[in-house]
């Protein structure tokens, strides 16, 4: 498959910070990547080295076959870019919005109108952006940069500061966007987010990529202990504290490697009930990788 | 079709902020209400006329219809042409009339419009009825205006406050978009799209011209009511070029401002410490003319002063239009000057 974005050996210096310390990243085209890391760990510089906003000091990238930098006025027509905060004209409507940013891209209106309908915005079309909630400006910033059908969509945290019912809506956006063959790149701090959505992630720290790969196959790779909880007072104490448990009056909690033995074990019992089973998650592999101090 | 909708995405930004209109194009036109009515004759004009030794023509015509041409004209009498000239150019009088012969020579200032209007027609219909009437000789008129730099009060402060106004609004304007254009992220967002920077700046620059040339037009129209009484004078629509660089040098400096300052509320205090002492300083609130010799001084460094003293003169001091040009000249090297410095400080984003 050809490459979307072929970055090699990345490197930007801030003064004496290494902001990318020698950062390489290969995107498939229509995968959907995520670049997953702390505050201050570099992703955002790295985006905006491969969006062509920044020069890097040294390092290649090639997006979508072609030089980033200087900035690429035959690029930018087929990359879309939203960013962090929802980058607006002042007091203008969703629909005026997004008709402006069609027309800076020679798109007409029509189709303007037809990206307010997909990301549901249709009957917001005549409410200034001001007065718009959190999930709709995001969503309507999205529908800007899809606006002139780019083959490339930088994603920079895109549900921030979302309600959880507002993220929900927007991944369903975001997957619709993206099985669609479209290349989309993000970042986030979100793991549940990076888990649910992209085909592969990046975890970087200190301008490093610290692990890339599938987020299962991370996980996986991670080979952490299962957690298995049932119902306090199912089983018999004894019996509970030789299988290796720990009650809390609640919950009684097993840590496994091997999750059949005690399935069977408490099925035998028929201490099943509020069975959950708890396998690591991308979050486990980032605080693995990252490692777990506080970063204010 | 970019350009288009950039500024149409900019005129709406603009209109649709009420705190915009209010000070760009609201306030201004209040301190002109209010100057222009505290500071209005309000008594019917009475002409103040000097006869310069005998003019015999006046005096019959007066004494024959006292009721009506003594209502309009009070009559003093003087010996010396320069000493009545001398009235009449320091506003005390409104006009001089003498007479050699058959030929009667009439001199009058232009700082009352109105009134001299009123006296040319009134000095004009005596002649024309002295001739009419059959009088054994026939009298002719020339009449001319006194070099007269006296200005009246809506005559310099409608280009004084039209001059702060555009001033204001074109510095503000640009700092303020400049600035929260690159806190929301727009101007990196524009960056990434396929519009160059000539576009973008294109279109402030017409719209800016836009706003400037609406309140121009608000200005006029309210100051050339016949309340308020301002005759533009015969050049005045060189005014228009004036207003134009006027708004690109103070754009140039609101690009600066917002080259410089971080937050909105920093850059609306630079530009407010930059305006307000230049509007003071630069004859927009108080005419240069009776300012001090210092404040005369410092106004020739600042480009409101050349902007507001000549859409004075080709507005209200009746001078020619190529009076304008050397006002727009140092408007536009000032412009440039403000803008290499503007591109050298000028950044994409905050970090």
């Amino acid at each position: 498959m050809p490459s979307s974005i072929s970055v090699r050996d990345l490197r930007k210096r801030y003064g004496d910070v290494n902001a990318v310390d020698g950062v390489s990243i290969e995107v498939a085209a229509g995968e959907f990547f995520g670049i997953l890391g702390p505050n201050g760990a570099g992703k955002t510089t790295t985006l905006e080295i491969i969006e062509g906003l920044r020069k890097p000091d040294d390092g290649e990238v090639r997006v979508l076959g072609l030089a980033a930098w200087p900035r690429n006025p035959r690029l930018l027509p087929r990359i879309g870019v939203q960013l962090q905060s929802s980058s607006f004209f002042e007091r203008l409507t969703a629909r005026e919005q997004i008709r402006t940013f069609a027309s800076l891209y020679g798109v007409g209106a029509k189709r303007a109108d037809e990206m307010l309908e997909v990301v549901g915005l249709a009957g917001q079309a005549g409410l200034q952006t001001e007065k718009l909630s959190g999930g709709q400006a995001q969503r309507l910033s999205i529908a800007c940069a899809l606006v002139h059908d780019p083959e490339l969509l930088f994603l920079d945290e895109p549900t921030g500061s979302l309600d959880p019912q507002a993220r929900r809506n927007l991944w369903d956006l975001l997957r619709q966007i993206s099985g669609s063959g479209r290349t989309v790149v993000l970042t986030t701090h979100h793991m549940d987010e990076a888990e649910s959505l992209c085909d592969q992630v990046a975890i970087m720290d200190h301008g490093k990529i610290l692990k890339s790969g599938p987020p299962a196959a991370l996980v996986r790779e991670l080979d952490q202990p299962v957690k298995i909880s049932v119902q306090s007072g199912l089983v018999s104490p004894e019996d509970a504290a030789e299988a290796g448990g720990t009650d809390d009056g609640v919950t009684l909690t097993i840590a496994t490697t091997e999750p059949a033995d005690v399935l069977s074990w408490l099925a035998r019992h028929n201490a099943l009930t509020g069975l959950r089973v708890q396998g690591a998650t991308l979050e486990d592999v980032f605080l693995s990788v990252t490692g777990r101090e506080y970063r204010a | 079709m970019k350009l288009a909708s950039l500024s149409r995405a900019m005129f709406l930004g603009f209109v649709r902020d009420r705190t915009a209109l209010f000070f760009s194009i609201l306030l201004p036109v209040l301190f002109l209400l209010f100057f222009g009515t505290i500071y209005k004759n309000t008594s019917t004009p009475k002409i103040d006329l000097i006869t310069v030794g005998q003019v015999s023509l006046i005096r019959e015509a007066i004494a024959a219809s006292p009721g009506q041409l003594g209502k309009i004209l009070s009559v003093t009498h003087s010996h010396s042409l320069s000493a009545a000239l001398a009235l009449v150019r320091k506003g005390t009088d409104d006009a001089a009339v003498l007479q050699h012969g058959n030929h009667l020579v009439l001199r009058y200032s232009i700082a009352d419009q109105t009134k001299a209007s009123i006296v040319t027609s009134v000095i004009g219909s005596i002649v024309q009825d002295a001739n009419q009437a059959g009088h054994p000789a026939v009298f002719s008129l020339s009449a001319s205006q006194v070099q007269d730099k006296s200005l009246k009060t809506i005559q310099y402060f409608t280009p004084g406050l039209l001059g702060w106004a555009l001033a204001s609004g074109a510095t503000f304007g640009s700092a303020i978009t400049l600035v929260s254009w690159r806190q929301n992220k727009l101007l990196r967002r524009l960056r990434l799209s396929p519009v160059g920077t000539g576009e973008i700046v294109t279109a402030r620059i017409g719209i800016s011209v836009a706003i400037g040339l609406i309140q121009m037009a608000v200005f006029l129209a309210i100051a050339t009511l016949p309340y308020f009484g301002l005759k533009l004078t015969y050049a005045w629509w060189m005014a228009i070029p004036l207003v134009v660089c006027g708004i690109l040098a103070f754009m140039s400096i609101g690009l600066l401002v917002g080259a410089v300052a971080k937050t909105q509320q920093a850059a609306t205090s630079i530009a407010n410490i930059i305006i307000l002492p230049m509007a003071f300083l630069g004859g927009a609130f108080l005419p240069l003319d009776f300012a001090p010799q210092w404040v005369r001084d410092v106004s020739y460094a600042l480009p409101l002063s050349y902007l507001v003293t000549g859409m004075q003169d080709v507005m209200a001091r009746g001078e020619g239009p190529l009076s304008a040009l050397p006002a727009i000249g140092i408007l536009l090297a000032f412009t440039a000057v403000v803008t290499a410095i503007a591109v050298r400080v000028f950044r994409w984003d905050d970090v």
